[in-house]
């Protein structure tokens, strides 16, 4: 099986450390990764503007970038999302019926992490040691869009010396909803202070989501009120070795 | 009554000044979540819940899809029972013909049942400018109507107010209405109803005639459905001479047998009930009981335009249940108002720019964006509206109403650049460069560290001041993901 890894934009120029923390522990698990250089962005935050046309020649590059990979691994529900839900419609809008035979053989084949993880890999525990007591918020996209489920809380209980609380409200949108954040930005910073305030109810220390994004977001605010309560990418959790034997 | 919904701000604006009414907050926190836990357990009852859904959205599409054909069929079953069909293309249209029949009748006064749909076009208003005074009977929209006040949601209107300023209202306003206020009343629940009894039951036994709408027109029979909780829907419905009810065109079920469906999925889904408590369904005029003049307006008013939308049409689907509001996040925090319309909440901002058509107004342009695009209304819609996907195809469309507008606007110009960066790795990659090069100033000369250690930056300025104004955000890396593989694992 031919697996890629789909950094996305986002984490690539702001999150690296979340890409370096899957091929550790896709390595870990005895899972050859390849890095197609090709790649920059799934188009999501062009697609949900609703800049169609200018979705078109992102999407083109994605196909460019990934195609003949049997999989293709992003740590990312929203990024992973858009590919499956999304490119279909850039495709339509770009009138190419070439470009639509190629999303349609690709969407089918991107995960999000724990997914991948959990449905093609078939494991839950990835040998990962993590001392700390730590909330899980499920992002829209993963929740709603993807129907991830509790397959993070599965990786995220099989992490020794890990304490899990759940989250009051898990489900409810964090508020930052891409360009929802600058475009409706008082809303937005209103949904994510009730966020914050959630985390802060169950006492943990740090707040784990499979999305940068949202995590950026809700992070921003809590180290704003100096709150003391830090963010981790589930990737990097999984990838942590601290306090191991 | 002066409040109108016209000449409102765009949504982020309109959100703002509502995000510090915090009455309007508390109210709406307590009242979503009480519904929401209500829903989810009468819901949580019915183990067919997902198929009824399923049927519910089939029947309204297969509606939709021969719309013609069955408002010919309703017409028809209708006037066999003895009703008199009218056909409205727009507000005024209907208004005109509401306004004529009563004044026909030489009536000053009529008696109103909740409808949206009269809301939507403005009827009050269109019969006061001729004379004809239209009471509100529903407890929240006679509330609205007395506080001279615009609704904020679809099922409980006057829930931006609380008790104290219900009973000023009243004690202000009933006697210019009719029958005053006791000069005792106190704000007590019992109290404030009784009051709002009192004031109307000499509406009731005055009227002669009643404006409803209809949550459902079932074209084999002739019928039309009023759902409702109080009782005064069925006060308006019996007692009067004359009944009119002005009908949008997309509330067709085709069989009397599809009410099955509706009438389990909406009490469940609005109030959070197993069943409401009045459901009144009438075929016409039956002789020597109730009214003997019965009226239907099939009102079109941008519901045509609706359908001709491939995949906004689904939105003709709404029963107007309500429980997208409930559960919408932004709706919560922002309250009715903010939308502007007469629909609020998720299916208001699909629904409005789909009868309204985008382009023509900023204001119906930005509806579609208040939403954080979460999904929580499309896990809840009753008739399985996608109002994500139609948020995303509404929002392509008003940016194709501004596709080579001069000067081009700024979002514009930044979303071709980013295009053009993000459909290369090369480029995205020499792009990086510059963020690698603010990562190692921040390391040299920052001196703000995020929770955990990392260094952040606490203001921006221009635009990226909407996001620091109230978070924080983490600095660059020095190096970019593909620069460290490039770098580390070739080679």
């Amino acid at each position: 099986m031919r697996v890629a890894l789909m950094i996305t934009c986002f984490n690539d120029a702001l999150f690296p450390d979340t890409g370096k923390a899957v091929l550790t522990v896709l390595r870990r698990l005895g899972v050859e990764v390849d890095f197609p250089a090709a790649q920059a962005c799934c188009a999501q935050p062009m697609v949900n503007t609703g800049y169609l046309d200018e979705a078109v020649p992102v999407v083109r590059n994605f196909v460019r970038a990934f195609e003949g990979y049997d999989a293709i691994v992003a740590p990312s529900g929203s990024c992973a999302g858009s590919i499956r839900h999304q490119h279909g419609l850039v495709a339509r809008r770009s009138g190419d019926a070439g470009l639509a035979t190629a999303v349609a053989r690709l969407a089918p084949r991107s995960y999000e992490f724990s997914e991948f993880l959990v449905d093609v890999l078939g494991v839950e525990d990835v040998g990962a040691s993590f001392p700390h007591r730590v909330t899980f918020h499920p992002t829209c996209h993963s929740l709603r869009m993807l129907g991830v489920g509790d397959r993070p809380q599965r990786l995220l209980r099989k992490v020794h010396g890990l304490q899990l609380v759940d989250l009051p409200a898990a489900g409810e949108c964090c508020g930052f909803g891409g360009t929802f954040a600058v475009k409706n930005a008082d809303t937005s910073i209103a949904m994510g202070a009730d966020k914050a305030r959630r985390v802060l109810e169950t006492g943990a220390e740090v707040l784990v989501a499979g999305d940068n994004s949202c995590l950026m977001h809700i992070g921003g605010i809590l180290s704003r009120q100096r709150a003391g309560v830090r963010v981790m990418h589930l990737a990097e959790v999984l990838a942590s070795h601290e306090g191991a034997a | 009554m002066t409040a109108t919904f016209l000449g409102m701000p765009p949504f982020p604006e309109a959100a703002r000044a509502a995000l510090a009414d915090t009455q309007l907050r508390r109210n709406l926190a307590a009242a979503t979540s009480t519904i929401r836990a209500k829903r989810a357990a009468v819901v949580g009852e019915v183990p067919h819940w997902e198929q009824l859904r399923v049927a519910g959205a089939a029947i309204k599409d297969e509606v939709l899809l021969h719309l013609d054909a069955y408002l010919m069929q309703l017409e028809a079953a209708l006037e066999a029972n003895g009703a008199t069909v009218h056909w409205a293309r727009d507000a005024a249209e209907a208004n005109a013909i509401v306004a004529d029949l009563a004044a026909a009748h030489g009536l000053d006064e009529i008696v109103k049942v909740k409808s949206m749909a009269t809301q939507e076009i403005g009827l009050n208003e269109a019969l006061a400018a001729r004379g004809i005074a239209a009471w509100e009977t529903d407890l929240a929209e006679l509330i609205v109507q007395l506080g001279d006040d615009l609704p904020s949601h679809i099922l409980v209107p006057a829930i931006h107010r609380n008790r104290a300023e219900i009973r000023e209202i009243f004690a202000r306003s009933m006697a210019a209405a009719g029958r005053p206020a006791p000069d005792d009343l106190t704000d007590d629940l019992t109290a404030l109803a009784g009051a709002a009894r009192l004031h109307l039951r000499e509406k009731f036994l005055r009227a002669r005639m009643a404006v409803s709408g209809a949550n459902f027109a079932v074209a084999e029979t002739g019928s039309l459905v009023v759902v409702e909780s109080e009782g005064n829907g069925r006060m308006c419905l019996t007692l009067p001479e004359v009944l009119v009810s002005v009908v949008g065109i997309e509330k067709i079920v085709p069989t009397f047998a599809d009410l099955d469906v509706f009438l389990q999925l909406l009490p469940r889904s609005s109030t959070g009930e197993r069943m409401n408590p009045y459901t009144s369904i009438w075929s016409g005029a039956t002789p020597g009981d109730g009214p003997q003049e019965v009226h239907v307006v099939l009102l079109d008013n941008g519901r045509t335009r609706a359908l001709a939308d491939e995949v906004g049409r689904q939105a003709l689907r709404c029963i107007r249940c309500s429980a997208c509001l409930n559960v919408c996040p932004v709706y919560e925090r922002a309250g009715g108002h903010a939308y502007g319309s007469v629909y609020p909440g998720p299916i208001g901002a699909i629904l409005t720019p789909l009868l309204r058509g985008v382009g023509a107004d900023e204001q119906t342009d930005s509806l579609p964006y208040a939403s954080s695009l979460c999904g929580a209304c499309y896990e809840v819609c009753p008739v399985r509206i996608d109002i994500p996907a139609v948020l995303v195809d509404l929002r392509a469309q008003v940016v194709d109403a501004h596709r080579g507008q001069r000067p081009p606007k700024p979002e514009a110009l930044a979303m071709r650049a980013a295009a053009h960066t993000l459909s290369s790795g090369q480029r995205l990659d020499r792009a990086e460069r510059l963020t690698g090069l603010a990562g190692r100033l921040l390391e040299r000369f920052g001196r703000v560290r995020l929770p955990g250690g990392r260094r952040g930056v606490r203001r921006l300025p221009g635009p990226g001041a909407r996001w620091t104004s109230a978070r924080d955000l983490p600095a660059p890396p020095c190096e970019s993901f593909r620069s460290w593989f490039r770098r580390e694992e070739s080679g």
